[in-house]
């Protein structure tokens, strides 16, 4: 399995503001990579760093092989990139706007596809000034992914969407990612992150804080649980390795019902929020 | 958190929501990485700059206002200063009007320097610079579109107003052939020095919203100082000292020169168009304003540092 991106010791410092304070990170070919973080937690700056729109301070980083900081075209015709906001080319039409960007590149796919793909066929002949918010966000996706790019980066790219676009849109992900395109994907949502991302990268204060599997982050599979139940006027609770035990045993204690028996481990959630706070 | 089942529910059924990597293999060896494509072949960047060049000027002629008010703006001062000023000029056997219509295509021909300036200083701020900077199409090919698209655009604007010369004013087109030669190449120095100047400009203004306002202003002045509104020879010496170092007075000179021809030429203040000296001012503002260009282009917005 080859190495899509792989940073070490990147920092980046604007003027009294460390923003990114030395970050190590190793993204495979072919996986769905999601950074995570609160907004000024310095992930937007490291992946404009990936994405060669910024220069770093330090650290050393290679981006299909190439640093960032030194970029060809023909690099650049390896990537997609989906901003976070854009109103360009408002004026020209869907079908217009992706095929002049295939134009850009080597080996471009066909146009009237990656429309159908990004579900815009029906507006293909629309200008893109009368699009809904949900659907300019697909042109930026189709214009990310015209290019036929081995590296994907999108960033934040559910930001004001409603619950309905934002799970079409992770199938559009999902199905991009199944072809074997390798994607850097930056959220607020968790449940996005969880969806779509075979590893997550927590972002705080410019340093990751964790970094696995979405169902394994922070310990968060072999946390112990808490097995809580109600006992001689007051709540009891346990926190163990073995919930399943405890529950036999109070079951038996009680012959029966337990009662307002309650088992929980941490969320994704509790786990980000905890990681987040704790460097702050 | 908050969510803890009801102590007396069911135990639910094991079910797994279904999540849109779909039947995505999960394990870490799968084959879904496939062979890096051929990317031999870039295009080419003279292409490229023609497909910009292409798809800038459909979308300018799409925005219905912009059109209307970029193309009437020099004919209206045509008829308006056409109309007002229409007596002789001191013995020349020429008249105002078409000292007017030689002035303003002057101006036409500098109408780059705004449109330039306020339309990459929305590229900027509405995320096409940004867009386009992450794409493998060379800067060169995004300039040449835009200098494609300004040249168009001006000769449009001169072809309009050298016809309403024609007709409402008399304005006789020159029948020699060297003083088309004189015509082309003042044109082209000229909107490409105004144009590069623009493309300098644009960085200036801080933000899209502002950028009318920073540009039309410089714009303006020098037209009233350059000769177009005003005859040159009406002018104080130190504003006429001030007018010469920009391009927009030496292109007047040369659209007379061109267009009302010897007999006009007493009334310019070297009592000569100084031909010499317009070429090489205007050739002087294209390297100027290329090396200025190069020096000052921000592809980012303030915004994004």
């Amino acid at each position: 399995m080859t190495t899509a991106v792989r940073v070490r010791g990147l920092t980046k410092r604007y003027g009294d503001v460390q923003a990114v304070g030395g970050i190590d990170l190793d993204i495979r070919a072919g996986e769905v990579f999601a950074i995570l973080g609160p907004n000024g937690a310095g992930k937007s700056t490291t992946v404009e760093i990936l994405e060669g729109y910024r220069t770093r301070d330090t650290g050393e980083v290679s981006v299909l092989g190439i640093d960032p900081d030194k970029p060809t075209r023909e690099w650049r015709s390896r990537l997609g990139i989906v901003l976070q906001t854009a109103d360009d080319v408002a004026e020209a039409t869907v079908r217009e706007t992706v095929r002049h960007f295939a134009g850009y590149y080597p080996d471009a796919k066909d146009p009237d596809e990656v429309i159908e793909q990004v579900g815009l066929t029906d507006k293909a002949g629309k200008r893109i000034r009368q699009l809904s918010g949900g659907q300019r966000r697909r042109v930026d996706v189709a214009l990310g992914v015209i290019g036929n790019p081995e590296l994907l980066f999108l960033d934040e790219p559910t930001t004001g969407f409603d619950p309905e676009a934002r799970r079409q849109f992770w199938e559009l992900i999902g199905g991009l990612a199944h072809n074997g395109t390798t994607i850097v994907l930056t959220t607020h949502y968790l449940d996005e992150a969880e969806a779509l991302a075979d590893r997550v990268a927590v972002v705080a204060g410019g340093l990751i804080v964790a970094e696995g599997e979405p169902k394994t982050l922070g310990g968060r599979a072999t946390a112990k649980a808490k097995v809580s139940w109600f006992d001689e006027g007051e709540r009891r609770s346990l926190e163990t390795d073995t919930p399943t035990r405890t529950v036999l045993e109070l079951t038996r204690r009680f012959d029966g019902e337990v009662p307002e028996l309650t088992v929980t481990r941490p969320s994704l959630e509790d786990v980000y929020l905890q990681l987040i706070e704790a460097p702050a | 958190m908050g969510d803890q089942p009801h102590p007396a529910s069911p135990i639910p059924p094991i079910q797994r929501r279904p999540t849109p990597r779909g039947d995505r293999p999960v394990s870490e060896t799968v084959t879904r990485t496939p062979a890096p494509p051929l990317r031999t072949r870039q295009p080419s960047a003279t292409q490229l700059g023609l497909s910009r060049a292409a798809i800038e000027t459909r979308m300018f002629f799409r925005e219905k206002d912009a059109v209307i008010f970029t193309f009437s703006f020099p004919i209206v001062l045509l008829v308006i200063f056409g109309s007002i000023f229409a007596g002789d000029l001191e013995g020349t056997g020429l008249t105002v009007s078409q000292l007017y219509v030689a002035s303003l295509i002057g101006s036409a021909a500098m109408t780059g320097f705004q449109n330039l300036g306020i339309n990459i200083a929305g590229d900027r701020d509405d995320g096409t610079l940004k867009r386009l900077r992450g794409t493998p199409l060379p800067p060169g090919s995004y300039f040449v579109g835009k200098a494609l698209n300004t040249l168009f655009i001006s000769f449009l604007q001169v072809v309009i107003l050298l016809a309403i010369g024609v007709t409402m004013f008399g304005l006789e087109l020159p029948s020699e052939a060297g003083r088309w030669v004189t015509f082309a190449w003042v044109f082209v120095l000229g909107v490409l020095g105004s144009s590069l100047l623009g493309i300098a400009v644009s960085s200036l203004p801080r933000s899209a919203k502002s950028a009318s306002a920073v540009i039309s202003m410089p714009f303006v002045v020098l037209q009233f100082i350059s000769g177009v509104f005003i005859p040159i020879s009406e002018l104080p010496s130190w504003l006429v000292n001030i007018a010469s170092v920009f391009p927009l007075k030496w292109m007047c000179q040369g659209f007379r020169s061109v267009f009302l021809g010897d007999a006009g030429a007493t009334l310019e203040i070297a009592k000569s168009y100084e031909l010499d000296r317009v070429a090489l001012v205007l050739g002087a503002w294209v390297i100027g304003g290329l090396v200025l260009c190069l020096m000052t282009f921000r592809w980012k917005s303030r915004r994004d540092g």
